[in-house]
């Protein structure tokens, strides 16, 4: 899912020692006047059904026309305006990316592809808009793909995600039975048609040219670029890859105006984001907040603080298991924007936060990133294949301290070989968490093979914590429907 | 990419020879799936048609079954074998009844996978990647599986169980040995440790008052000029909706 966030990072890592650190806007307070009226997503944690009538209570399917009449034109210079940034990963301005569309067809309709293989490790965000705000998706669909001048869209959703897909397949349903889409969709005087995909279980499918290659029936091995999505994408036609939340928002920002949404965050990092925050904190959870809100508070704030309080921190992935660990001090300073992450040497991703404590072992931890891509690979480029494997060994080694503190260099260099070397950015992505782990941990490698008589895995074993001890009774009682566990 | 073995073996109930044939209720369901698609690329249908194919065959895709869907289809079975190998979901061997994918990805890794994977291989005698010998149980460690703010998790067949410990873990395997595996919650996952969804064990801490629908700009639409979608069609040359709408012939 964040694979696509390549050229955004690669041209972050040109500029890692080029940001001077005035020119970050830290302590504005740009994210401090964001309130529950400004949330998008109001039904994140299901108090409300997600059926069309309680969708429209929301706020969805209302002004859809208007929104429509406005024109594709319009509508691309308004998301501009906005400032919206695409949510997948990457980053790129989301309005610059529709307006790559073709304006005049060469008689091969165009499609807009949703990307909604969520699997980046840490990422559990767009599943709560397609279980509890599906319309807002599916509205997002139309109006986004009308932008694109795009005649249907194909939500490309992972196949481990089966009750959320039956929950999203009814209310596409639900929005053809009520007219808003396919032929005259709204009332518009447009056609559009939304289909549903359900994959088969690959991480590498959330990279957009793998996922056209899936979409069309073969294995998901991404394609090379150029000719981009744009001009030749699915089924041949030019088609826009892009990821369910910023689809879901696109809506909500024509309605109340880029200018509110701009309000939210620092220059160039505008608006309002969902975060999965994971890891040890007392409430893990997904949380709705405004873009800049910096690392600490997000978590004093929604999470109930880290378990063994703030200063057990150790670590923390800011973005999805393929940007680089931040250290305590970044923590410490971190805003959770793109720009601010990008000039601590990791990078925003998807926003979905992992926080370590002093209990976990470092090389452990990555040691099992390490793994993840290795199965992940799709086995297309050489140095990404055999590469992520020839990291994992490495660090299977490194973690029980069985190495030479030579093959630390040896490590990084094997990094910097598969970084940059590959059709898609997976290869970087494996990179990344080991030249994070380098960068801030090398001592403790070094450590570790000193010490490596007195190595015991039990020390740092993790037991089973879903957070903090359960109570929200009252809650739940009202709003679990009878059906949580244990009641 | 799967990380099991690529090439077929022949089994008594798993050769070329194997009979395998769609329901007809899953005929139907076959012209759903291959409605959505350009009628010259029926081959997006085969992943879909693979899916459906593994639960009439009770949780795994025998050879046939591939042989089957490449006919639909109207390509090479290699074009098939191709597709069941790379993705994890395909399973090309046999299941147990309540088929476990553990997440072991690092989020849930920090979080004690490690501890609810010990529990399962003490509590039913297997190891990852093994069936129980009553072919109840199957456990494999997967990779992420989308639902890191409840770690750690386990997917039950299309279910998900999350916010696991030890106790609760045990808890859903002896529910299933009697053949009741705990009903999904509200959104369709089951967090063992009662909440409701994402909202955390503590509760939210936002969207406190009941949503309203957002106001609307200043202004409304008023100041933008109209443009009349259809003269878009007209641009993009898409003609009438049934002209343009895709179907599988």
């Amino acid at each position: 899912m964040a694979l696509r966030r390549t050229a955004t990072l690669l041209a972050g890592k040109r500029g890692f020692s080029a940001v001077p650190a005035a020119e970050i806007n830290v302590g504005t307070g740009v994210y401090q006047h964001f309130s529950d009226q400004d949330r998008i997503f109001t039904n994140l944690y299901g108090e409300q059904d997600w059926r069309l009538p309680d969708a429209m209570k929301r706020g969805d399917w209302s002004h859809t026309k208007d929104m429509l009449w406005m024109g594709p034109d319009a509508i691309v210079q308004e998301i501009k305006d906005s400032g919206l940034r695409g949510r997948g990963g990457a980053g790129f301005p989301s309005g610059l990316k529709w307006s790559f569309m073709p304006k005049q067809s060469d008689g091969r309709p165009s499609f807009l592809v949703v990307n909604a293989d969520e699997s980046e490790p840490g990422t559990c965000k767009d599943r709560e808009i397609m279980r509890k705000d599906p319309h807002k998706l599916v509205e997002g669909c139309l109006v986004s793909g009308f932008a694109m001048r795009a005649r249907a869209a194909y939500i490309y959703i992972r196949g481990e995600y089966f009750n959320e897909a039956v929950v999203l397949d009814e209310a596409i349903h639900e929005a053809y039975a009520a007219g808003f889409l396919g032929k005259n969709a709204c009332g518009s005087g447009y056609d559009f048609d939304v289909f549903l995909h359900r994959g088969a279980g690959a991480y590498i499918c959330g990279e957009e040219t793998a996922l056209i290659e899936s979409l069309e029936g073969r294995q998901g091995k991404p394609r090379l670029k150029p000719p981009f999505p744009a001009g030749v994408g699915v089924f041949g036609c030019p088609s826009t890859v892009t990821n369910v939340e910023t689809v879901a928002v696109a809506p909500t920002i024509l309605r109340r105006g880029a200018s509110w949404f701009s309000s939210f965050g620092n220059d160039n990092n505008r608006g309002t984001k969902l975060f999965g925050i994971s890891g040890h904190v007392n409430n893990p959870c997904v949380v709705e907040e405004s873009m800049s809100i910096p690392l600490q508070e997000l978590i004093e704030k929604h999470c109930g603080g880290m378990r063994n309080g703030w200063d057990s921190v150790q670590a923390c992935i800011p973005g999805g298991s393929s940007v680089p660990v931040l250290n305590k001090a970044q923590c410490d300073e971190a805003l959770m924007e793109f720009d601010d992450l990008r000039a601590k040497g990791s990078g925003l991703g998807t926003a979905a936060v992992t926080m370590f404590d002093d209990t976990v072992d470092m090389i452990s931890g990555i040691r099992r990133l390490a793994h993840f891509y290795k199965h992940e690979s799709c086995g297309q480029c050489t140095p990404c294949r055999e590469g992520t494997g020839w990291l994992e060994t490495i660090l299977k080694r490194m973690e029980k301290g069985d190495a030479d503190k030579r093959e630390i260099p040896m490590l990084e260099e094997i990094s910097r070989q598969i970084e940059g070397h590959t059709i898609c950015a997976l290869g970087d992505a494996a990179a990344w968490p080991v030249q994070g782990l380098l960068r801030h941990f090398k001592g403790d490698i070094e450590k570790r093979i000193d010490e490596k008589d007195t190595y015991d895995p039990e020390a740092c074993f993790q037991k089973a914590w879903s957070g903090s001890t359960f109570a929200n009774d009252e809650w739940v009682e009202k709003h679990g429907a009878g059906q949580a566990y244990g009641r | 990419m799967s990380g099991a073995n690529a090439s077929h073996i022949n089994t008594p109930d798993n050769t070329t020879e194997t009979y395998f044939d769609f329901t007809e209720e899953n005929y139907e369901r076959i012209n759903r799936i291959l409605s959505k698609y350009p009628a010259n690329y029926k081959q997006s249908g085969i992943i879909p048609m693979l899916d459906l194919a593994q639960r009439q065959a009770g949780g795994w895709l025998p050879l046939a079954a591939m042989d089957k869907v490449a006919k639909i289809v109207g390509v090479a079975p290699m074009r098939v074998y191709e597709v069941a190998t790379f993705y994890t979901m395909f399973n090309r061997e046999k299941v147990g009844k309540y088929f476990m994918q553990l997440c072991g990805t690092t989020p849930c890794m920090i979080c004690g996978s490690e501890d609810i994977k010990r529990t399962i291989e003490n509590h039913l005698g297997i190891k990852d990647g093994e069936t129980t010998e009553d072919g109840l149980f199957t456990l494999r460690e997967v990779e992420c599986l989308g639902a890191c703010a409840n770690a750690p998790m386990i997917q039950m067949n299309d279910d998900y169980y999350e916010c696991l410990t030890p106790k609760t873990t045990i808890e859903l395997l002896e529910a299933c040995k009697k053949g009741t595996p705990p009903p999904m919650g509200k959104w369709g996952s089951l967090p063992m440790n009662g909440q409701v969804s994402c909202e955390g064990p503590q509760g939210k801490t936002t969207l406190i008052e009941e949503p309203k629908a957002p106001p609307l700009r200043e202004g409304g639409f008023s100041s933008f000029e109209k443009v009349d979608p259809a003269t878009v069609k007209v641009h993009m040359g898409y003609g009438t909706y049934e002209e343009t709408a895709v179907k599988a012939e």
